[in-house]
């Protein structure tokens, strides 16, 4: 894991909101080499809990001869503000009071965390990527790149993702906060240094981790297969279901922060770019676009990518769009590494021979 | 369609269209035609194609292709985005053809149509004599399994334009690989049209 702090004088960084933090840095990690003309780097933004470590958690997609080939294309993937896998987020120290902000840390919103990319691939000496990529909150930040920074793609690939959280997506996310928030462990976000509010975490992720399954992929996974009886409470997990909730819930607080879970929630709530602000009427963006979504995600439905396409049909930019009938649900993106292969590889194939045809016209 | 009549319907097409021009292709396939279009005439290319494995094959040969049906694909597209729309081979699909032609035809300036002839003196001889459902090189499916939903000729086909004063700038008779200029309603498997409202 590599580091980039940047504001660490002067004013800071400044936030949308207007408020400013002062030396942030971004956890990051690179794959493959940066070309002699800087034009093969691509991207990968993470999604909610992931983290920079994106040959992990995308094992499938990134490495020599994969869709995201490191012989051919220069990968980075950061860490998001407001994160607590090595960036700065509410579980950092703030250098005013030598101690970790909790609630004291302002709100951030997905603009924030793109701007910040920004500096990060301003620093490795990057004025256009080839591609940013990401799959659900990982596909706001992509969609938040087109309409910061258009002019510095040639392409983007928003990957089961939408241009604005839908009630359903609120709902959600608000019964998670509400598990953190009412485990007296939380203490007003104010528990760095004491027992970390891990039932309430737990509860969120568990939470989560039903909106990130289908019906048929739970029927496929789990069934009702019984799981071992623990005699010890009438309740105890009988099914296997609900042992796997238990074991990921469980598993999730050793490696996420819970003020973390609730400012990044927030963030992707209030995120909107629907109507014109993805691409304003006065602008005219060469931007190409993948668009990519999956039959039975009903977390992120495939209406909500639909929307992304009709409003490229509307400036007339040239998309391609494919439904992709998995059974996964939400965690699709995580988990069709076949079909999503074969999309980018030939997509992103395309936009670097884009590429250099532009580069040839320039010189 | 059979490979080799389709390589001379998409002859006619590119010849139909000019060097860089904007093309929407409405039922694009396997986005050969594109493709073409793209390397022969340098166009801009948009596809919309319903099939999923025709939207993997597109885009792994570089051809921008929406998934969505033709009934409901075009509504967020500015009037005359595109210098052509093509729809070749697939109004015989379509639910609603009056809407997806009056709509390719607000969309682009002008449209290329490519329609089977199912007048075709094949098709009739075998209704004729044989008393079945015709099964021909171009209409290769029977019955049963036909994903054509709509059987005219190309002679049902200017009638419908001239209802509705839509010009035919130019027409295109086919039968296999080549031209039909005499009694085409008899004699050819297809027509490719452009028209222009």
């Amino acid at each position: 894991m590599k580091e980039f702090v940047f504001a660490k004088d002067g004013d800071g960084f400044e936030l949308g909101s207007g408020k400013r933090l002062r030396a942030v840095t971004l956890a990051y990690e690179t794959y493959g080499k940066l070309n002699k003309n800087r034009d093969n780097a691509i991207l990968v933004e993470h999604a909610f809990s992931g983290d920079s470590d994106a040959a992990s958690w995308w094992k499938g997609m990134i490495g020599k001869g994969k869709a995201l080939d490191t012989d051919r294309y220069f990968i980075i993937c950061s860490n998001v503000l407001g994160g607590c896998r090595g960036s700065t987020g509410p579980s950092s120290i703030d250098p005013d009071t030598k101690r970790p902000y909790g609630l004291s840390f302002p709100l951030i919103t997905i603009g924030d965390m793109v701007r910040a990319q920004k500096k990060l691939i301003e620093h490795l000496g990057i004025d256009r990527l080839l591609s940013v990529i990401g799959g659900s909150m990982g596909g706001m930040q992509v969609l938040q790149w087109v309409s910061l920074y258009p002019d510095s793609l040639v392409s983007a690939i928003p990957i089961a993702s939408t241009l604005k959280h839908s009630p359903q997506q609120i709902a959600f996310d608000e019964v998670a906060r509400q598990a953190i928030m009412s485990d007296p462990d939380w203490r007003g976000g104010d528990y760095y240094g004491k027992k970390a509010p891990e039932r309430g975490l737990a509860l969120a992720r568990m939470i989560g981790h039903i909106t990130y399954m289908s019906d048929e992929s739970m029927e496929e996974k789990f069934s009702r297969t019984p799981k071992e009886k623990d005699k010890s409470s009438y309740f105890s997990s009988d099914f296997q279901v609900e042992g796997y909730l238990r074991y990921k819930g469980n598993s999730f607080v050793k490696r996420f922060d819970a003020n973390s879970y609730l400012y990044i929630t927030k963030a992707m709530d209030h995120f909107d770019l629907s109507g014109t602000k993805l691409i304003p009427l006065d602008k005219n963006i060469d931007v190409k676009f993948l668009v990519i979504a999956f039959r039975s995600d009903w977390l992120y439905p495939p209406y909500q990518s639909k929307e992304i396409v009709k409003v490229l049909q509307g400036r007339s930019i040239y998309a391609s769009y494919c439904e992709i009938n998995s059974t996964y649900g939400h965690d699709a993106f995580l988990l069709e590494v076949e079909e999503q292969s074969r999309l980018i590889s030939g997509f992103l194939n395309q936009a670097a021979s884009k590429n250099k045809e532009d580069a040839a016209y320039e010189i | 369609m059979r490979s080799r009549i389709e390589r001379l319907d998409h002859r006619i097409i590119l010849g139909l269209i000019e060097q860089g021009a904007t093309v929407l292709d409405l039922g694009c396939g396997d986005g050969s035609l594109l493709k073409l279009l793209a390397q022969g005439k340098g166009v801009m290319g948009q596809g919309i194609e319903l099939d999923d494995q025709e939207i993997f094959r597109c885009v792994e040969k570089g051809v921008f292709a929406l998934h969505g049906d033709l009934d409901s694909g075009l509504e967020q597209y500015k009037d005359k985005s595109f210098d052509y729309v093509i729809l070749n081979q697939s109004i015989q699909q379509v639910r609603n053809v009056e809407a997806v032609i009056s709509d390719a035809l607000r969309v682009g300036k002008k449209v290329i149509v490519g329609v089977p002839n199912f007048a075709n003196y094949r098709a009739r001889l075998q209704l004729f004599f044989g008393g079945r459902a015709p099964v021909t090189k171009t209409l290769p499916y029977r019955w049963f399994e036909t994903p054509n939903i709509r059987s005219f000729s190309l002679k049902d086909f200017e009638r419908f334009c001239a209802d509705r004063g839509i010009a035919i700038e130019k027409a295109h008779y086919l039968r296999g690989l080549t031209r039909v200029l005499l009694m085409p309603n008899l004699f050819a498997e297809s027509g490719i049209f452009l028209i222009k409202r």
